[in-house]
């Protein structure tokens, strides 16, 4: 059973379907006209209108910031996590644990924004913290719901991961930590790697978890743009996705060659 | 690790965190364990909670705008308070019933039309050279990697008045009046499967690539033509793709709240929109966290399938 040409044309179908938004986004940023789909001559206009606008420049700022602190911490926790899942044998709790990290990865976005900001507003009330909403309460909320992801990135790999090298270290007499911080972490590395730029990317793109827990004055990047594109099309967001996709873009590619390398040298 | 310096600074650090961890009394292993359990339990399974309480709390002007649920009674006595009222108000408010079927619905014709777009795909990628196989995977997860909202809003200038279909159409001469497609449903079902494709095409894939070539000729020499192949062979040993990959394009889809406000007209109800309105527009917290744990129940059987396809899909590796 070969590839019919039905298939073949669903799937050059789908792929058009996939990338032809992509595409037209692209294209459009460098239009002249104010008019989205009218292509009326080359410009640059909308990316110096972008950059001109303090609103958007300061938002992507804290974004930023936001994405590279919750990736870090969803990282280590997730890390934790999925050491614990795959490498400490049984302990009271382990069901529970498995349970509440795969949860976040189907929970609907806005019952988990809805969720923490009505946590923030009661702890507020009983022991007077977090203080007001902005950028810790997002960096909490990203940080829980990237962890889950990260979890599921280093878990597999673990899985994966020939464990005599774990069991000859701690044969020679190394304790667990030195296994973990010698052996094992240089091993599943690359997942970590992924595992935060998954992180990253996730945090960077959340509309609505970042809406119900941030507070006055601290909207990030999407919530800019969400309130930018609710009326309609808006130029200078064609010229701010060219960049984001542009960034990552190169950024997967990369990692797909450098990934690549490390498949034939092993 | 071959230079010192670099081993030892960390290892100084790591003295330090065991020695005071011991000092407390809790072991690295327990250490270990207690992180992410303790950060989930505080930041996702208590505030799951918080919503159950609140849903059972009365709505009042204020801030927090809800009523206590537990109060001090003067003799020392505690009085739990459970207000129905929030789950019997979306019970008998047609808006809510009529959101939520809508949601269920939209979802689940989202999901077979994603089905029907992806299954192709996984297969002219399973049968691909190897060669190309791993540059095709990543053309389908590329798009996930790019921003969801910025997707989302490419689709509003293709399908608006002026966008690029009505502006092709209206040049071609095929059409003389631009046709109404942004602020549709139909707009919502294109913004779902266009947004949560890659989620149905991968795990369908992961099964296709590991079905055994010798059934498929098996079938064909004791004469089964390739539609038979396809319907008694193939398509029942990559069921747990598909049922893993509709539950990721279904569950998601329910709660979706930017594709139905940004593509959707304001007829669309959907239950996610109907939160985030009941949460921004009327400050009605107790009712928000009512919706959310109706939401929760639907989803129960949704995700039992989901984790029980997963399962069969990994199952498959060993």
């Amino acid at each position: 059973m070969k590839r019919g040409t039905f298939t073949t044309f669903m799937a050059i179908f789908g792929f058009a379907f996939l990338y032809a938004p992509i595409v037209s986004l692209v294209v459009f940023s460098f239009n002249e006209s104010r008019l989205v789909t009218v292509w009326t001559g080359f410009s640059l206009r909308w990316y110096a209108a972008l950059f001109n606008d303090s609103q958007v420049v300061a938002a992507g700022i804290l974004s930023l910031q936001i994405a590279a602190v919750s990736a870090t911490i969803a990282t280590v926790l997730g890390t934790l996590a999925g050491v614990t899942l795959t490498r400490l044998g049984k302990f009271r709790g382990k069901t529970a644990l498995t349970g509440m990290v795969s949860a976040p990865l189907v929970m609907p976005e806005v019952i988990t924004g809805l969720s923490l900001l009505l946590l923030f507003v009661s702890m507020e009330a009983l022991i007077g913290w977090p203080g007001g909403r902005g950028f810790t309460t997002i960096t909490i909320a990203h940080s829980t719901f990237c962890m889950a992801y990260v979890t599921v990135v280093v878990r597999s790999r673990l899985i994966d991961m020939d464990r005599s090298l774990d069991e000859a270290a701690m044969d020679l007499g190394a304790t667990p930590l030195r296994v973990f911080f010698d052996i094992t972490l240089p091993i599943i590395a690359p997942a970590l790697i992924s595992g935060w730029l998954l992180a990253f990317t996730l945090s960077l793109d959340d509309l609505v978890i970042a809406s119900f827990v941030s507070g006055p004055g601290s909207s990030t990047l999407p919530m800019v743009i969400f309130s930018k594109i609710r009326l309609g099309v808006s130029p200078d967001v064609n010229a701010l996705a060219t960049i984001i996709i542009g960034v990552v873009a190169i950024g997967v590619v990369a990692a797909t060659l450098i990934g690549a390398r490390r498949q034939t040298k092993a | 690790m071959s230079t010192d310096g670099i081993v030892t600074r960390p290892r100084r650090a790591r003295d330090f965190v065991v020695g005071w961890l011991s000092r407390v009394g809790i072991s690295g292993r327990t250490a270990v364990i207690l992180a992410p359990t303790l950060w989930l339990a505080l930041f996702f399974l208590i505030p799951l909670l918080v919503v159950l309480k609140i849903a059972f709390s009365a709505f009042a002007l204020g801030q927090p705008p809800y009523l206590p649920m537990f109060a001090w009674g003067a003799d020392e006595s505690l009085s739990i308070t459970l207000h129905f009222s929030n789950f019997l108000f979306i019970l008998q408010d047609a808006l809510y019933a009529n959101a939520y079927i809508n949601s269920v619905r939209i979802a689940a014709i989202s999901t077979a039309i994603a089905l029907v777009i992806a299954y192709p795909m996984a297969w002219f990628i399973a049968r691909s050279d190897d060669k190309y196989r791993n540059l095709l995977l990543m053309l389908v997860i590329l798009p996930f990697w790019t921003s969801f909202l910025l997707r989302v809003y490419a689709w509003m200038g293709f399908l608006g008045r002026n966008g690029i279909i009505n502006n092709a159409l209206l040049g071609l001469g095929i059409i003389d009046q631009p046709i109404t497609m942004l602020q549709t449903e139909g707009a919502v079902f294109v913004g779902i499967v266009y947004t949560y494709l890659p989620f149905m095409v991968l795990p369908i894939y992961t099964t296709l690539v590991k079905l055994d070539q010798s059934l498929i000729e098996a079938s064909a020499d004791l004469g089964a033509r390739p539609f038979m192949t396809f319907l008694t062979v193939i398509l029942p040993l990559s069921m747990p793709g598909v049922v893993a990959g509709s539950m990721l394009v279904f569950i998601p889809a329910i709660g979706e709240f930017v594709i139905p406000s940004l593509l959707g007209g304001a007829d669309t109800l959907m239950i996610g929109r109907v939160l985030w309105d009941e949460f921004f527009a009327n400050r009605d917290w107790p009712v928000a966290s009512a919706v959310a744990i109706v939401m929760l129940v639907i989803l129960v059987v949704p995700i039992m399938l989901l984790s029980r396809a997963q399962n069969a899909v990994v199952e498959k590796d060993a």
